[in-house]
């Protein structure tokens, strides 16, 4: 299946544009593509058509490229912040980091017992996926790069969930779905919020707890 | 082991190698909408350059005249070490791809010392930046060999570059498997030739304020045919990695002989093309970002041969 790994290969690419820039603008539009690419993916990867398929697919590009990125802009927008100016750990760093996820995560995949008939690939990417999520929620300060790697996270976990899509009932990943939409939209308030409490998107200030 | 039948390809190389940064230039110049100079200028220059005298300063020694040579030897004994013709280089032995690295450090590392040696903190600085930004490329390149080495199994530049490698070979017949490695790889290897041959997102080869030039302040020193011998180095450096690029992209052992070499020229130019078109749509890197876009350059390469070690 070339186009399926195509499309991994470029998942991964997406996570490493969203370690290695600076600029909020970019880190969205990375994660908008790579919620195209995991739209595209369910049809690369079946063999056989069904509504669940496809209504998976719509409804993944749905969410995961127009309607979340749209949101996250909108925040960018309103809170008027353009970078990521000082994040823990800098983004070469973030980067090496990201290619030894990328190995662990390959290294791993290789010993688990997988079901047969899915890409290679799958596995080790949606590893290398949540790890790299996990790696930019904790590095950086900016609340919608947080958000952005929330989303990051929540793309591995769906590619997880994508080794048994003839398994999984339609309503359970409409209900993830919904569920992602849910937590961005709180997180994209609190983000709101937090600007306009302290003047500034950083979460580094929210170190105590107040009435 | 020496494979006399590839002398005329390489010949051809050498010949047509001040062609690509004309050709890169009257790109950029067509796509910012000016006339640009002629595709020949380089020509041109090392013409007028050979005609006239080197001038050295009395701070200079030895090395630095010896530097313009060395950087000749190196560039031209690199271009010997590929399989420019598509089947097989003039010289080949396992493990050449490490001498191929080495020769255009130790060209590097001549032209460094050069520009320390004229005692102008420019030209050290220069040499101190350039030096730097060497040492970020060089991973990158071995690692883009590394997986061509786990892609072909063989260990000497011919193999690597040759049979079943390409990834169009790949990419249409059967062993698909590979495709995205190797495209992973040609990017990974564009990107370190932008930076090995001073080109924008690093180096502007157009600008002339000294605290800028990377390259051209290391060389400001040097005249007539000395100076001619760095140009004529720079776009043999220029060739031999866009042979490397069009090698990895484009298999030639399964296409007849005088196709090969129209396609191979076609290649290269296609990569001068290629960085013209860099030139005019990216703006210069800061200094501090340029490691790492170099680091996402291996990581380009590493990616690729752990989705070769994945199957």
């Amino acid at each position: 299946m070339p186009a399926a790994d195509l499309l991994l290969v470029l998942v991964v690419l997406a996570d490493f544009m969203v370690l290695g820039t600076s600029r909020l603008t970019t880190c969205i539009r990375a994660i908008a593509l790579q919620g195209l690419m995991l739209g595209a993916l369910p049809i690369a990867l079946t063999q056989h058509w069904s509504l669940h398929i496809v209504g998976l697919a719509v409804g993944s590009t749905v969410v995961k490229s127009l309607v979340l990125p749209w949101f996250l802009r909108r925040a960018i927008r309103e809170a008027a912040v353009r970078r990521e100016v000082e994040p823990s750990i800098g983004f070469t760093l973030s980067l090496v980091l990201g290619i030894a996820a990328v190995a662990i995560a390959f290294g791993v995949s290789q010993r688990l017992p997988l079901p047969a008939g899915v890409s290679e690939l799958l596995v080790p990417v949606a590893l290398a996926t949540v790890i790299m999520g996990f790696l930019t929620l904790t590095t950086r300060s900016k609340a919608v790069t947080q958000v952005v790697g929330y989303l990051m996270l929540e793309n591995g976990i769906y590619l997880f969930g994508l080794t048994s899509t003839d398994r999984v009932p339609f309503l359970v990943e409409i209900g993830v779905l919904l569920d992602v939409f849910v937590a961005v939209f709180i997180m994209g308030i609190v983000v709101f919020h937090i600007n306009r409490e302290f003047d500034s998107l950083s979460s580094i200030r929210l170190t105590e707890l107040r009435d | 082991m020496i494979a006399w039948t590839a002398i005329p390809a390489l010949l051809l190389v050498l010949v047509v190698a001040p062609l690509l940064p004309g050709i890169a230039t009257k790109t950029k110049s067509w796509l910012t909408g000016r006339r640009g100079p002629p595709v020949l200028q380089l020509y041109f220059d090392l013409g007028k350059l050979w005609r006239k005298r080197s001038t050295y300063s009395r701070t200079t020694t030895w090395m630095f005249r010896l530097a313009p040579l060395a950087l000749l030897v190196t560039s031209v004994g690199a271009a010997c070490l590929l399989p420019l013709d598509g089947r097989s280089a003039l010289l080949g032995f396992r493990g050449d791809f490490i001498a191929f690295a080495s020769l255009l450090a130790v060209g590097r590392f001549a032209l460094v010392l050069a520009g320390l040696d004229t005692g102008s903190s420019f030209e050290g600085m220069g040499a101190s930046r350039d030096a730097t930004f060497a040492t970020f490329a060089e991973p990158a390149l071995f690692l883009g060999f590394v997986t061509l080495f786990l892609i072909s199994g063989n260990l000497s530049l011919t193999g690597m570059l040759g049979v079943g490698a390409g990834l169009l070979s790949a990419w249409i017949g059967g062993g698909g498997h590979a495709a995205p490695a190797l495209a992973l790889i040609t990017i990974s290897l564009f990107l370190v030739l932008l930076a090995e041959t001073s080109r924008v997102p690093v180096d502007d080869p157009a600008t002339h304020l000294e605290l800028t030039m990377i390259h051209e302040v290391i060389v400001l020193d040097h005249s007539g045919p000395d100076l001619a011998c760095i140009l004529y180095s720079s776009a043999v450096k220029l060739a031999v990695l866009g042979a490397l690029v069009v090698g990895v992209l484009v298999p030639r052992t399964a296409l007849p002989a005088p196709l090969t070499g129209l396609v191979f020229t076609g290649g290269l130019v296609l990569v001068a093309v290629a960085i013209g078109i860099v030139e005019s749509v990216m703006a210069r890197l800061r200094l501090s970002r340029v490691p790492q876009f170099l680091v996402a350059a291996a990581v380009l390469s590493t990616l690729g041969a752990l989705l070769v070690l994945v199957r």
